[in-house]
């Protein structure tokens, strides 16, 4: 994986010791919260319901052992004892101190990680698949592209003060795991006609209150033009891009108001006209980049007489195998998704413990690395399938083994009410109620894969949007409520889901969406007919029937 | 409806509420309570200088029912003086 060189490490630990003075000057008074505020949103700090707040990044959402160690030891030391991942490929932790935070920055610094950009109007992490470099369906890795623009793109001085704040994110794979349609950018690797690799480029999407899929902007970019032509969108965007309304300042209004046409004439004459001294990406650059991501030395193995004997044997080992192993692109190795996500739990909620018991699983069997995934998940991506059964094992003993990667209780939740100053309502108890409702046993095996993303307010951190069911908590007359939405996904065939109608109560929200969950089992037209595409058969009417109907014969 | 003043801390971000001596209190139970929203205000003026003096950040007011221990109306506000509802263990409800 990537290792910070002089530059980096130079500007981070900068920035750590420039930190340290504003929160030195903060405390004694020398500076008001006006004049420090910024300063700590551009460290990642911001203040919460209950406390302080420190959102750390991920970069592209990949971490050694010795990384989620240290994340590990910070939770501990200054935290209590867990940090919460995040949508964003993030890690949170939801109590610190700010008296501590130079020192938290400073431990982050030692491990070449830091919490710049992970707040303000700038250009936030650059996410990517979380399967990256391991996925069978893979054509090209997309981490050296996204730490190319994480390089280029920390703290740029042109682009630190957008209308808004600005998403990139990329994926290598046919199945897009990144929802790179609903970023402000996003870029997909493909192959043109002559055989070349290049990026598909995606402009304009976003969830939020105002939800926008991305639009097609160009059909192949190069990758060597990579730099010019996110500077040139980038460009268009600061100066076009609308600062009168914050709610209309994202690049996706602007795409929407002045048309994919417009956006595209802008941005084409802004890369054609630009100087590409210092922003093209010669070989020599992208080769020394790709170094660092170089794949494992995986030699193909044997089918795995362990793997086997064990699956034949322990139905559990099975059941997880099906739902949280996936295919690797080397014979004899999968990619072992641990669902943090356990029955009743806390959506992307990891103790101390837990990330340490991680950290030595990748070192010991995953070739030292961890991913984080969107989904609030972590990722072992190199695990030979001889030792899988002993990495279960591990993990069933830490609590870490529910096997419910991509099923019904595998939900994406924000922090919501419980932690976030901006919510309107809860999301993490509903997640929780609806994962007991419907477990990780046999009946949501049987309902298959189905993806359910919650947010606590219109801000859609929970991606509510894009979720197969969607669930957005909202206050009305001072009480929670919970609108649905239906059809939504992030993935290749990118929608936003169609609301339901009227919302319901949070006592009501359970029952309702066991109600849309039955309506399916019950239309299906075969198990194999999974939510997302029977509803896509079906259209809304059926679930709204089966979701507004009122107990027939209870008033009689 | 009663009326109390919240806000956090400077130094370690933790919620406080003032009180009647305009000293900064952990739990809502030790908060003062002020009859109406002018009283209120009018203390917010006081509390708001612990703002410039840099102890606490952002003071407001809020709605408390107070038919014995106080109770924050609203539900964001009482979450805020209690600690998150999914983690008993952590916040103002787990120093009782």
């Amino acid at each position: 994986m990537y290792r910070y060189d002089e530059f980096d490490a130079g500007f981070v630990n900068d920035r750590v010791a420039a930190f340290a003075d504003q929160v030195a000057r903060r405390l004694s008074g020398d500076m008001t919260e006006d004049q420090f505020k910024p300063h700590r949103l551009m460290n990642g700090l911001y203040l919460q319901l209950h406390a302080y707040m420190l959102r750390v990044a991920v970069p592209y959402g990949t971490l050694s052992a010795r990384q989620m160690r240290k994340l590990a030891f910070i939770a501990r030391r200054y935290d209590k004892g867990y940090g919460h991942f995040t949508t964003r490929q993030n890690i949170q932790y939801n109590w610190p101190a700010l008296a501590d935070t130079p020192a938290i920055l400073e431990e982050l610094a030692s491990v070449e990680m830091h919490a710049i950009q992970t707040s303000g109007n700038c250009i936030r992490n650059v996410t990517a698949d979380h399967f990256a470099g391991a996925a069978a369906d893979e054509l090209d890795d997309p981490r050296p592209y996204a730490e190319i623009l994480r390089q280029w793109s920390s703290i740029h001085p042109e682009f630190s003060f957008l209308p808004r704040k600005f998403k990139i994110a990329v994926n290598g794979a046919t199945r897009d795991r990144a929802a790179i349609q609903t970023h402000d950018i996003g870029y997909q690797i493909v192959r043109n006609g002559e055989g070349e690799i290049g990026f598909a480029v995606y402009v304009g999407g976003g969830q939020g209150r105002t939800p926008m899929i991305a639009k097609k902007i160009r059909d192949f970019l190069k990758i060597e033009d990579l730099l010019a032509y996110t500077q040139a969108i980038v460009r268009i965007y600061n100066l076009e891009g609308r600062r009168d309304n914050k709610y209309k300042a994202r690049i996706k209004i602007l795409v929407h108001e002045k048309g994919l046409d417009w956006m595209r004439q802008a941005v084409e004459a802004e890369f054609v006209s630009a100087s590409r001294d210092y922003i093209a990406l010669p070989d020599s650059e992208i080769a020394r980049i790709k170094a660092y991501f170089a794949p494992p030395d995986l030699s193909a193995r044997a089918s795995s007489q362990k793997f086997a004997a064990r699956r034949m044997s322990d139905p559990r080992f099975a059941g997880f195998v099906t739902t949280n192993v996936a295919t690797h692109k080397v014979d004899g190795y999968g990619i072992v998704t641990i669902s943090l996500k356990p029955i009743g739990g806390i959506p992307g909620d990891a103790t101390a413990e837990q990330m340490e018991i991680v950290a030595a699983l990748a070192e010991r069997y995953s070739h030292d690395e961890i991913r984080v995934s969107h989904e609030q998940n972590l990722v072992l991506p190199h695990v030979a399938l001889d030792d899988l059964p002993v990495v279960y094992d591990e993990l069933l003993a830490s609590g870490l083994a529910t096997a419910n990667a991509g099923l019904i209780s595998d939900i994406i939740a924000c922090p919501g009410m419980d932690y976030c100053s901006l919510a309107t309502a809860r999301s993490i108890p509903v997640a929780q109620r609806i994962s007991e409702r419907f477990g990780d046993g046999p009946r949501a095996r049987d309902i298959g894969a189905l993806k359910i993303k919650i947010s606590g307010c219109i801000n859609a951190c929970g991606h509510h949007h894009v979720g197969h069911i969607g669930i957005l908590g909202l206050e009305r007359k001072g009480v929670e409520t919970y609108q649905i939405t239906l059809g939504g996904t992030g993935d290749e065939t990118c929608s936003m889901g169609t609301l339901t109608g009227p919302g319901f109560s949070s006592e009501e929200v359970v029952d309702a969406i066991e109600r849309i969950v039955d309506a399916y089992m019950e239309l299906r037209s075969e198990p194999g007919e999974d939510f997302l595409m029977a509803f896509r058969r079906l259209g809304m009417q059926p679930f709204k029937e089966a979701l507004y109907e009122t107990s027939k014969g209870a008033d009689i | 409806m009663r009326f109390a003043i919240s806000a956090n801390r400077l130094l370690d971000g933790i919620v406080v509420f003032f009180d009647l001596n305009n000293r900064w209190v952990d739990q809502l139970s030790s908060a003062g309570l002020y009859a109406s929203k002018d009283e209120a205000e009018a203390a917010l003026v006081v509390a708001r200088l612990d703002q410039t003096r840099n102890v606490v950040v952002e003071p407001y007011v809020f709605e408390v029912r107070a038919e014995g221990a106080p109770v924050a109306h609203h539900i964001r506000e009482a979450i805020r003086a209690a600690g998150p509802t999914v983690r008993r263990d952590h916040g103002k409800q787990a120093e009782r």
